[in-house]
C-alpha cells in the first residue's frame, strides 16, 4: 500500500503520573477518513493534540509523508497542512469571523499593516461556499448561533488547503440540517484527497463517514478496524468491553 | 448552516437609526455625554471658570501624564492582566532621568550642565529603563507564570523605594530647560504653530477616512451614504479646530511677556499678545494615541493582544506565542511610564521623591471608565483618554468649587463604581458580553 499521510508511532504521553496515551499507533491515508472512538477520557483528543501541536508527546514518533516530523506547537503542525478543529472551536469571541479565520496568519499590507478589507473578503468568498446563509461578517462571533461559530472554525480549517484535518466532535453542538452539512463537506474533502481523523461519539456518524476506525480505552489502542468489515455491536464492544472482536485481523 | 437571525437581517438594515448609518460608536457618544454634562454642571456652580480656554489649557496638561499611561494599561487590561506598579514605575524613571541630567551626563560624563545633550541622553535612557523594568515584569507574568497583580503589587513597593534610593530621597531640580518644554506650559507650539498642527490633523483624519472609504469599495462592502461620511468629516474638522481656537485663546499673561522679552534685552511692542496654543505635552499625547490606536487597529501584534484577551487558549492554539506577547504588553507599559516621567517631572520642574503616587489607581480607573472590561479583550485606547479626563476634570472642579478634600476622593471612588455598573447594564442591553 502507499504511504499513510500521517503515522502517529508508539505516541506516549502522561500527566502527572497518569498515562493519558499509552504507546498507541494509528495511520492515515489520502482520502481516508479514521474515526477516533472511545469514552470520555479514553486518550482520543489527547492524542489528537500531539499531532495537532497543542501537547508535546513523551515518547513516540509522528510520520508524515513518510518522513519523521518535529511538531512541538500549532506553528509546526500549520507548516505540515494540519488543520484542527476544536471541540471547543477555539474562537476568540470578541473578534469578527474575519480576524478568527485568519488569527495568526493575518493578510497584511505591502507596509505590514494589517489588510482587514481584504481578509473579510476571502472569508466572505469560502463562507459563500460553506455556509451561505452567513450574513454578519462584522459582528463579534459571540453573538453567532452554535452552527454559525461551527462554520467559522470550519472555515478556518479549509481555507489553508489542510491536507490533513482534524476534527473534534465537530457535529456535537449542531442540528440536523446543520450536521447533514458537516457530513457533506466531509465527503467532499475526502474526494480532495484529504486525510481526515475524526473523533466522534456518535456510532451512526461513524458508521457513516469513516473508512476505518481506531477505539481507545483508558489511554490504550484496543484495535484499529474496517468499518464496513464490522457492525454497530461490534464498535460497541470494543468501545466497552475494550476487545476486538476475534474473527477480525487489524484493518491497516 | 442556517440561523434565524440572518433571515431577520434585512428588515433590520431598513430600520436604521441616524446613529447606526453614521456608525458612531454609542458608547464613546455616552462619554462624551458624560463629559458635557460635569463640565457644564461645574462651569455653572464656579460662576463661568470651569469652561474657560485657561482651565481648558490646565485640564489638558493635568491630564497628559495619566491618560499616556492609561492607553498601555488598556492592553494590559485587554490581556487579562493589571499593573499596579505604574505609578512607582514612573517614580524610578523620573529619578532616572534626573539623575542623568543633574550627576551622570553633566559630572560623570564631563559634558557639563546645559550641555545640548543633556535632556535627549537623559529622556533615551529614561525611556529605556521603563520599557526594560515594563519587560522584566512581563517575564514574570509571562514565562515564569506569576499573576501580575502580585508581580506589580511587588514592583509598586520595590519602584518607589528604587527612586528613592536613586536620589536619597532628595527633590532633584531644577531640571534641563530644554526638558522642561515637555511638562505643558513652558513648552507650546504658539499659534500659528497650533494652527498648522490643526489643519494637518485635519487634513490626516479627512484622507483615513477616504482611504477607509476606498478600501470598502474596492472589495464591494457597504458604505455609509456620502452625506453620512462628510457629516462625520465635518464633526472631526470642527472638533479639532475647534480645540486649537479655545487653546489659541489662552493669551500669555502681559507681564510674564514683557519678562520674556526682557530676557532677550528686547522691549515688547505696545499692544503686543502671544497665545500659548497647544501645549508640546498635548502633541506627544496625541501622537501616543495615534500611535496605539493603529497599534490596537491596524498591527498584528494589536489582533493578538485582543485575541488573547478574549480566549487564551485560542490564541495559543493559533500559534500565537502568548509568553512573548505578555512580555511585549508591559514592557509597552514600562516605556509608556517613562514617557509620563518626563511629562510629569517637566511640568514640577524637578524631579520629587513622591512623584506619581496613586497613579495606578488613576490609571486603572481611566481605563476602566474608558470601557475597557477588567474581564479582557475589550477596550479602547480614545475611551481610555476620555476616562482619563473625565477623572481629572471631576478633580479640578471639585478643587475649584472648594469640594473638601475627603468628599473629593469619596465623589471619585463613587463615579468609578457607578461608570463600570452603567458599563455592565449598557453592555448587557445591547447584548455584548
Amino acid at each position: 500500500m502507499a504511504t499513510p499521510l500521517v503515522e502517529m508511532r508508539d505516541i506516549s504521553i502522561a500527566f502527572g503520573g497518569i498515562k493519558a496515551v499509552d504507546h498507541v499507533t494509528v495511520d492515515l491515508y489520502p482520502g481516508e477518513v479514521v474515526g477516533l472512538l472511545g469514552h470520555n477520557g479514553a486518550g482520543k483528543s489527547t492524542l489528537i493534540k500531539c499531532l495537532s501541536g497543542a501537547y508535546q508527546m513523551d515518547s513516540g514518533q509522528i510520520l508524515i509523508d513518510g518522513r519523521p516530523a518535529t511538531i512541538t506547537n500549532p506553528r509546526d503542525a500549520r507548516k505540515y497542512n494540519i488543520e484542527t478543529i476544536y471541540q471547543t472551536l477555539a474562537l476568540a469571541d470578541n473578534l469578527d469571523a474575519a480576524s478568527n479565520l485568519f488569527l495568526g496568519r493575518e493578510l497584511t499590507t505591502p507596509l505590514g499593516f494589517l489588510d482587514d478589507a481584504r481578509m473579510e473578503a476571502e472569508t466572505r468568498k469560502i463562507m459563500k461556499r460553506l455556509n451561505p446563509n452567513f450574513q454578519r461578517f462584522s459582528t463579534p462571533v459571540a453573538s453567532l448561533s452554535g452552527g454559525q461559530r461551527q462554520s467559522v472554525a470550519i472555515a478556518r480549517a479549509v481555507y489553508f488547503n489542510a491536507r490533513i484535518l482534524i476534527m473534534d466532535e465537530p457535529t456535537a453542538a449542531l442540528g440536523v440540517a446543520e450536521t447533514r452539512m458537516v457530513a457533506e463537506l466531509i465527503q467532499e474533502l475526502k474526494r480532495q484527497g484529504i486525510g481526515i481523523f475524526l473523533i466522534d461519539h456518535d456510532i451512526h456518524t461513524v458508521m457513516e463517514l469513516c473508512d476505518r476506525a481506531s477505539v481507545m480505552k483508558n489511554g490504550k489502542l484496543v484495535g484499529t478496524i474496517r468499518v464496513r468489515d464490522v457492525t454497530e455491536d461490534d464498535l460497541l464492544s470494543m468501545i466497552i468491553l475494550g476487545k476486538t472482536p476475534e474473527a477480525l485481523t487489524d484493518g491497516a | 448552516m442556517t440561523d434565524a437571525s440572518s433571515v431577520h437581517a434585512a428588515p433590520e438594515q431598513q430600520r436604521r437609526t441616524l446613529l447606526q448609518t453614521l456608525e458612531l460608536d454609542t458608547r464613546l457618544l455616552g462619554m462624551i455625554g458624560a463629559f458635557l454634562v460635569i463640565s457644564l454642571a461645574f462651569h455653572l456652580m464656579t460662576d463661568g471658570r470651569f469652561l474657560t480656554p485657561r482651565n481648558i489649557f490646565n485640564l489638558t496638561i493635568q491630564t497628559v501624564s495619566v491618560a499616556i499611561m492609561a492607553t498601555g494599561m488598556v492592553f494590559v487590561i485587554v490581556t487579562r492582566h493589571i499593573d499596579l506598579s505604574v505609578g512607582s514605575l514612573l517614580a524610578t524613571a523620573s529619578a532616572v532621568m534626573a539623575m542623568m541630567q543633574t550627576q551622570v551626563v553633566p559630572n560623570w560624563l564631563g559634558l557639563g550642565l546645559g550641555h545640548p545633550l543633556v535632556p535627549w541622553l537623559s529622556i533615551a535612557v529614561g525611556l529605556l529603563a521603563g520599557a526594560a523594568i515594563g519587560a522584566f515584569h512581563g517575564w514574570l507574568v509571562g514565562y515564569l507564570t506569576i499573576p501580575a497583580f502580585i508581580v506589580t503589587l511587588g514592583g509598586l513597593l520595590v519602584w518607589r523605594n528604587v527612586a528613592w534610593y536613586l536620589t536619597n530621597g532628595q527633590t532633584i531640580g531644577p531640571l534641563d530647560p530644554t526638558f522642561q518644554k515637555f511638562g505643558g506650559i513652558n513648552g507650546t507650539l504658539g499659534a500659528t504653530g497650533s494652527w498648522v498642527l490643526g489643519l494637518v490633523a485635519v487634513a490626516t483624519a479627512l484622507w483615513a477616512l477616504w482611504q477607509a472609504r476606498q478600501r470598502k469599495q474596492a472589495h464591494g462592502f457597504p458604505v455609509k451614504p456620502v452625506w453620512a461620511e462628510i457629516t462625520i468629516g465635518g464633526l472631526v474638522t470642527v472638533a479639532i479646530l475647534g480645540f486649537v481656537a479655545i487653546l489659541n485663546a489662552y493669551e500669555i499673561p502681559a507681564r510674564k511677556l514683557a519678562r520674556m522679552f526682557e530676557a532677550r534685552g528686547e522691549v515688547m511692542p505696545e499692544g503686543f499678545a502671544a497665545a500659548y496654543g497647544v501645549p508640546i505635552s498635548v502633541l506627544l499625547l496625541l501622537a501616543v494615541a495615534v500611535v496605539m490606536t493603529l497599534i490596537a487597529r491596524r498591527t498584528r501584534l494589536g489582533r493578538y493582544i485582543f485575541a488573547t484577551g478574549g480566549n487564551p487558549d485560542a490564541a495559543a492554539l493559533s500559534g500565537i506565542n502568548t509568553r512573548l506577547l505578555t512580555v511585549k504588553v508591559f514592557a509597552l507599559m514600562g516605556f509608556l511610564c517613562a514617557l509620563s516621567a518626563v511629562v510629569a517631572s517637566a511640568r514640577l520642574a524637578n524631579h520629587s521623591n513622591d512623584i506619581g503616587t496613586l497613579d495606578e489607581l488613576r490609571v486603572i480607573a481611566a481605563a476602566v471608565i474608558g470601557g475597557t472590561a477588567l474581564s479582557g479583550g475589550l477596550g479602547t485606547i480614545h475611551g481610555a483618554i476620555l476616562g482619563a479626563l473625565i477623572m481629572q476634570s471631576l478633580q479640578s472642579g471639585m478643587a475649584m468649587v472648594g469640594v473638601d478634600a475627603p468628599l473629593q476622593n469619596i465623589v471619585v471612588g463613587v463615579v468609578l463604581v457607578l461608570a463600570v455598573l452603567i458599563d455592565i447594564i449598557y453592555r448587557r442591553r445591547t447584548g455584548e458580553n
